[in-house]
């Protein structure tokens, strides 16, 4: 196993070091390091940060490998910056059984580019009637300790309730994508200004907003964990502020797409601007900036959605929704928050590594780089626009909101327990 | 001259007077012995329908054959459309066929715009979903001009669905355009939320706004909506938002009736209204048709033509 020598990184925010990764670990860390047969990498101007941990990924496999597989997902993940990711339920067959759950997760060992955490559906079939055998996803070999139907919201109460009871049992948490289904039937786009414009059907921030405060509320009221995914209106944000507020165990994402992007981007109709919940006002981004930046948000999550040509070259009523998000996180959150003094690169490692890996129970990830840890990080290459280019990316589908779009920082090198799995921004595979 | 007609907030107000005065000179050419035109001889002109709607195939059909174009109806029903075959490769196919414009009429909002990207040719939004109907605005905004002698400062009130209605929201961008002040009056369940931002005053009160009304549109309500609690019944709705007899009184005596149809007789409008001398329901229908030619005339008329630059 390679050695390598990473010379004059800032530790986020810090100052220079010399880190030596040595058998899968951070062997020394200091100044002036020199290590006998170390692959020398010189990090002067660049960024180390623990590598991103994605808590909410679509790797579409099984089912919809014309789309993503779990392998060309963890390359997208590898360049992106990760060694981790979540990936959701919501395949074919779902992810609501211990079979499809170790599946998922030995072809993600099979792949090897980054640590791919299956995400159990809540439950069967994302129907939202009967509970998942839980218990049994949690004992397998994925260990899974995250549950979701995402792409649905889990929507009876009552069952919402239970399942937050049942996780607790395991350290369980669960993930909920909060849309109200009554209020967003047939939702095209946030309802708004726009939206009365273009003549598409609404979208209304107070489907997410009763849903969070509901679950908010069943989370305080039986002492559970929950977990809002993709929060996306100035109103959500609020109410967790509120929920954090009680002491309750909630925590949120916001993805990189809403914090730049807005509802305004629909006017073309082109659907790869189609994504659920929508993209909303630049009065919520401006709300969902501050919420991640004074931690109200804990984290940055992709919400990766792959889609083949067939589901986006289309009408914007028939399009389905999703982005692509994993290779353009890093550059999309330097674009928000470290471009807009909302975050250090300090702020960035907890909101895109530490928090993530402390709400999914990654024990491996989110460490701070000093000695002993696990080699799992990132260089960053802080002042290094580039422009994407929906063809260059690793993944099968294109689906990108950013092409064309210039960013103004990329990660250049992610390490996987000591191995690299890219290196001068090129996938080593 | 625009080179897609998508949205009626496309057309500037020169534009738009220019379609208007083209439509009268189209118009009178309907009254001669020889009622075609040479312009669009040559030219292609594809019927792209989604949806049923007899009524608006027709009319732009008549209006390409007056000009003499090449008229090609390529309908939903028994093509490969329904089959489904993309809107991308019914582009590229129409592409291939060398289709020198395209009217589409399509259920979901925005396909003209999609289509335009996919096509080299003109493409003339026939209908698109809850979004625009812009011929319609625009031979609305002719029957107006026609009766009442100007658009500039009318006083126009639009009643009905105009959550779900793309006339609605043809007729207040063009109407704002040219200079009418448009009120626009239905339950507060039929509006969008965002209609604050339009060019247009908001009422739910019909017997306040009547008296004060130069043009009353009625728009197509369909029962179903009554389903989803749009309103509680046929009933009331007409109740509170028809245009009867009584209310027909209330109106300024020079006003005009209009509806763009289909109507729903008894619903929206009363019969001795909708056949009143002050409905201008019938002449609608025939303006439809020089206000369609005045637009394929003027996209496709000038400096893209094959066979006359
Ligand atoms: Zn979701």
């Amino acid at each position: 196993m390679t050695t390598y020598l990473i010379q004059g990184a800032a530790i986020g925010a810090g100052a220079p070091t010399d880190l030596l990764l040595r058998d899968g670990v951070i062997a020394e860390t200091g100044t002036g390091l020199s290590a006998a047969g170390a692959e020398r990498i010189d990090a002067g101007g660049l960024v180390a940060l623990p590598g991103f941990v994605d808590l909410h990924t679509h790797l579409r496999q099984p089912g919809r490998e014309d789309a993503e597989t779990v392998e060309t997902g963890s390359m997208a993940a590898a360049l992106g910056g990760y060694t981790a990711v979540c990936a959701m339920a919501n395949t074919d067959p779902v992810a609501d059984t211990a079979g499809v759950v170790e599946q998922v997760w030995r072809l993600g060992q099979e792949a090897g580019l980054v640590d791919v955490q299956p995400v159990g559906a809540i439950t069967v079939g994302l129907a939202g009637e009967r509970l998942a055998e839980l218990g049994a996803m949690a004992e397998s070999a994925a260990r899974v300790r995250m549950f979701s139907d995402d792409g649905h919201c889990l929507a009876d109460p009552a069952l919402m309730r239970r399942a937050l009871e049942y996780v607790k049992a395991f350290g369980g948490i669960i993930a909920q994508h909060a849309e109200e289904p009554r209020l967003t039937q047939g939702a095209q786009m946030n309802e708004g200004v726009q939206s009365a414009r273009l003549g598409l059907t609404g979208w209304p921030a107070v489907a997410e907003e009763a849903i969070i405060a509901r679950d908010a509320l069943l989370a305080g009221h039986v002492g559970s964990r929950l977990h809002v995914c993709h929060v996306s209106t100035a109103g959500s944000v609020e109410i967790i502020r509120w929920a954090k507020s009680k002491g309750w165990q909630v925590t949120a994402e916001v993805t990189p797409h809403h914090l730049l992007l807005t509802d305004e981007l629909a006017g073309g109709y082109d659907p790869v601007f189609k994504v659920n919940p929508p993209l909303r006002t630049a009065e919520d981004v401006g709300a969902l900036r501050e919420g991640l930046a004074d931690g109200t948000i804990d984290v940055v999550a992709t919400d990766h959605a792959p889609h083949t040509r067939e589901d986006k070259e289309c009408e914007w009523g028939c399009a389905r929704p999703g982005m692509l998000g994993l290779e353009t996180a890093l550059g999309v959150v330097a674009e928000a928050m470290i471009s807009t003094g909302l975050l250090d690169w300090d702020g960035v490692a907890d909101r895109m590594s530490t928090a993530p890996a402390r709400i999914a129970g990654l024990s491996g990830h989110g460490r701070r780089l000093e000695t002993g840890a696990p080699a799992n990080l990132v260089l960053v290459d802080p002042a290094a626009p580039w422009t994407v280019r929906a063809d260059e990316l690793a993944s099968i589908s294109r689906n990108t909101p950013y092409a064309g779009l210039r960013l103004p920082a990329r990660p250049v090198a992610t390490f996987l327990r000591g191995h690299a799995t890219v290196l001068d921004g090129k996938g080593q595979w | 001259m625009i080179r897609h007609l998508l949205s009626a907030a496309d057309l500037g107000r020169d534009d738009a007077l220019l379609v208007l005065d083209t439509a009268i000179e189209m118009a009178a050419t309907a009254s001669r012995s020889v009622k075609k035109l040479p312009t669009l001889r040559g030219r292609t002109v594809v019927n792209l329908f989604y949806e049923d709607s007899t009524r608006t195939r027709i009319s732009f059909e008549a209006a390409a054959k007056r000009l003499s174009a090449d008229v090609i109806n390529f309908s939903a029903k028994g093509s490969s459309v329904s089959k489904g075959e993309s809107l991308k490769d019914t582009a590229l196919t129409l592409q291939a066929m060398g289709a020198d414009a395209v009217v589409i009429r399509h259920p979901e909002s925005g396909a003209p715009y999609r289509l335009a990207q996919w096509l080299d040719g003109v493409v003339i939004n026939a209908g698109d979903g809850t979004h625009e109907h812009p011929t319609q605005a625009l031979l609305d905004a002719y029957t107006m001009r026609s009766r009442l002698g100007r658009i500039d400062g009318l006083r126009v009130t639009i009643v009905g669905d105009v959550l779900h209605s793309r006339v609605a929201r043809s007729n207040v961008l063009l109407l704002d355009t040219l200079g009418a002040e448009v009120t626009l009056v239905a339950p507060p369940t039929l509006l969008p939320v965002g209609v604050e931002a339009w060019p247009a005053t908001v009422s739910y009160d019909l017997d306040a706004v009547l008296p004060k009304s130069d043009v009353v549109m009625m728009l197509r309500v369909q029962r179903e909506r009554m389903n989803d609690s749009y309103f509680p019944t046929q009933r009331e709705y007409s109740r509170r938002y028809g245009l009867d007899v009584r209310r027909l009184g209330a109106l300024p005596e020079h006003a005009i009736v209009m509806h763009p149809g289909p109507m729903n007789r008894g619903m929206e409008i009363a019969p001795q209204v909708a056949d009143s001398p002050r409905s201008t329901i019938v002449e609608q229908v025939s303006n439809g048709v020089s206000v369609r030619m005045a637009v394929m005339y003027l996209l496709l008329g000038g400096s893209g033509s094959k066979e006359n630059s």
